[in-house]
């Protein structure tokens, strides 16, 4: 973790405010950085305004201030580098696509038959979805949905991968599952992630940071690093003191977020 | 008794052996099948025995109409495979009608759907007048068609075209509008082009709605067809006017029977299609199957 590393993503003043009938400041001001292959995770409580941050960095939304730099260039409109994941897979999924196809979608027309295929069963592997591939999103269940979207944008090849409460609406038994998938596919594709999640042990068992958001207008009230031996174990890592540690500081912050009223 | 009861129960409520499930499915299929035909085989047993207490001339026997049926329509020569010259002369151009104001009318309504569903400015601008002239029925307009393009096929075919583009319209319309926005974030995200956003989300999204259009529309279409025909010298519905007018009952109900098989066959066709291309949006709805 001490190894210097250049900054792939950085956010310099980052704020956003939905102007309308009544004015609501979504982000008050957001700076920092996710250096290049580190895993960074952002907790908050509900309602802090994780949804429009990832909006503005992924570049589906203007920022009314600040700037998001991907690499050095400015984001402005969503860049080729970035792949977002949704929280609602099934409807981020094409229905009337399979699984394949679903995959198949987001490379270059260009693209030779074989590498296409050579690439679709790479990623299927990956997420452990071999024999699915001639399925439709609708017969498969949610963690398994969820599967073929973050297969999707692996495929893609992406240098950072904005993950939006990703397993927020599967069981906590798949939710494992993935969590140690993502940890896994991490390594195999060498892949910058930042992981937005409400689940404060999920954010610490992932990440080499967290940070920790206020109440909206959302501001950065802590940067915690996280150096908890790797492979992270579901049970091991867990019960490691530091992990708890941890755990219990961003639930004080977080609890004592929600109870300050605006 | 006791034990004969249990026997009866664990008989009725969980079979011992799994039956075959193919012998199931074709059993099934056919007891659909008896259901679906065995109603309307009820109905002509209960028109012919009606029929034949009544003795009214207005309302023949179904057997006869029937027999009348195969006569005007099916006792050509066989190298024509048994069809009469009739259904060269009548029913050809009926069906040249029926398709090409349905056609013209789907692509306009499809293609303008999607205009005024994917540009909101421009749908604000024309749905007024949409919502005026869809409410006006065809058949009102028909001495208009009829003084701006004459009795010929032009006007069949217009009239047509133009009761059928309302509902593919609205359908359309509607259908491009419940896009759902997070499938067009995900093609932001992985960089899709316009046509691609267009051929490959718009278009399937909207298909069920489309079909449904269609659908309605096919039915629309059938009934401007013979109202229009009635000012004609050839087609069904002349036939059944004129029949009509000139007491011939059997050739009446026999041209009636002619449009309700049409009608029937139409809409079972574009009920397979849709089935083959919305079959995503059935199974996504009913959940794993």
């Amino acid at each position: 973790m001490t190894v210097a590393t250049k900054d792939l993503l950085v956010i310099e003043g980052l704020g956003h405010v939905y102007e309308g009938r009544t004015r609501h400041e979504a982000i008050g001001r957001l700076d920092f950085t996710v250096p290049e292959g580190a895993f960074v995770s952002i907790v908050g409580p509900s309602g802090c305004g994780k949804t429009t941050m990832l909006r503005c960095l992924s570049g589906l939304m203007k920022p009314t201030r600040g700037t998001v730099l991907l690499e050095g260039e400015p984001v402005d409109g969503v860049p080729r580098d970035l792949a977002l994941v949704f929280q609602d897979y099934s409807r981020s999924l094409f229905p009337w696509r399979t699984v394949a196809g679903n995959i198949a979608f987001v490379l270059p027309r260009s693209m030779e038959k074989a590498e296409r295929q050579s690439r679709i069963d790479e990623v299927l592997d990956a997420v452990g979805l071999t024999g699915s591939a001639d399925k439709y999103p609708w017969q498969l269940s949610g963690g398994m949905q969820q599967r073929v979207a973050i297969a999707r944008a692996l495929a893609y090849r992406p240098k950072i991968l904005l993950m939006d409460e990703p397993f927020a609406s599967v069981d906590a038994q798949t939710r494992a599952e993935l969590e140690d998938l993502m940890l896994q596919v991490r390594d195999q594709f060498g892949m910058t992630i930042l992981f937005v999640t409400h689940d404060i042990d999920e954010s610490v068992y992932l990440a080499d940071q967290v940070l920790v958001l206020s109440k909206s207008p959302s501001t950065i009230v802590a940067k915690l690093d996280v150096d908890l031996p790797r492979p992270r174990d579901q049970v091991a890592t867990r019960e490691d003191s530091d992990f708890v540690r941890l755990r219990s500081d961003i639930a004080r912050m977080i609890r004592e977020q929600s109870q300050i009223r605006k | 008794m006791s034990a004969d009861t249990s026997v009866q129960t664990s008989w009725f409520g969980t079979p011992r052996r799994a039956p075959n499930p193919r012998t199931t499915a074709r059993l099934r299929r056919l007891k659909d099948f008896a259901i679906r035909w065995g109603a309307l085989l009820g109905l002509g047993v209960a028109w012919e025995i009606v029929a034949l207490l009544l003795r009214s001339p207005f309302f023949p026997p179904l057997t006869k109409v029937i027999d009348r049926f195969v006569q005007l329509w099916f006792s050509g020569p066989p190298e024509a495979f048994f069809l009469t010259e009739k259904v060269g002369t009548d029913l050809v151009p009926s069906l040249i009608r029926l398709f090409g104001g349905w056609g013209i009318g789907v692509i306009l309504g499809i293609v303008l759907g999607v205009a005024i569903g994917r540009n909101k400015v421009f749908g604000d601008f024309v749905e007024p007048i949409i919502h005026f002239a869809r409410a006006i029925p065809p058949p009102a307009l028909l001495p208009i068609f009829f003084i701006l393009l004459g009795i010929g096929n032009e006007m069949k075919i217009s009239l047509i075209a133009f009761a059928v583009l309302w509902p593919v319209l609205l359908n359309t319309i509607d259908g491009v509008r419940s896009v759902e926005t997070l499938h067009l974030d995900t093609a932001r995200v992985f960089e899709f082009g316009r046509a691609k956003v267009f051929f490959s989300i718009v278009l399937p999204s909207a298909s069920p709605k489309i079909f449904a259009g269609l659908r309605v529309s096919l039915a629309v279409a059938l009934i401007v067809l013979v109202i229009s025909e009635m000012t004609s010298s050839s087609g069904i519905g002349y036939n059944v006017v004129i029949a009509q007018r000139g007491f011939r009952m059997l050739d009446m109900w026999a041209g009636i029977l002619v449009l309700g098989i049409l009608g029937y066959i139409l809409n079972a066709l574009l009920a397979l299609v849709e089935s083959r291309v919305t079959r995503w949006h059935r199974g996504s709805r009913e959940g794993v199957s």
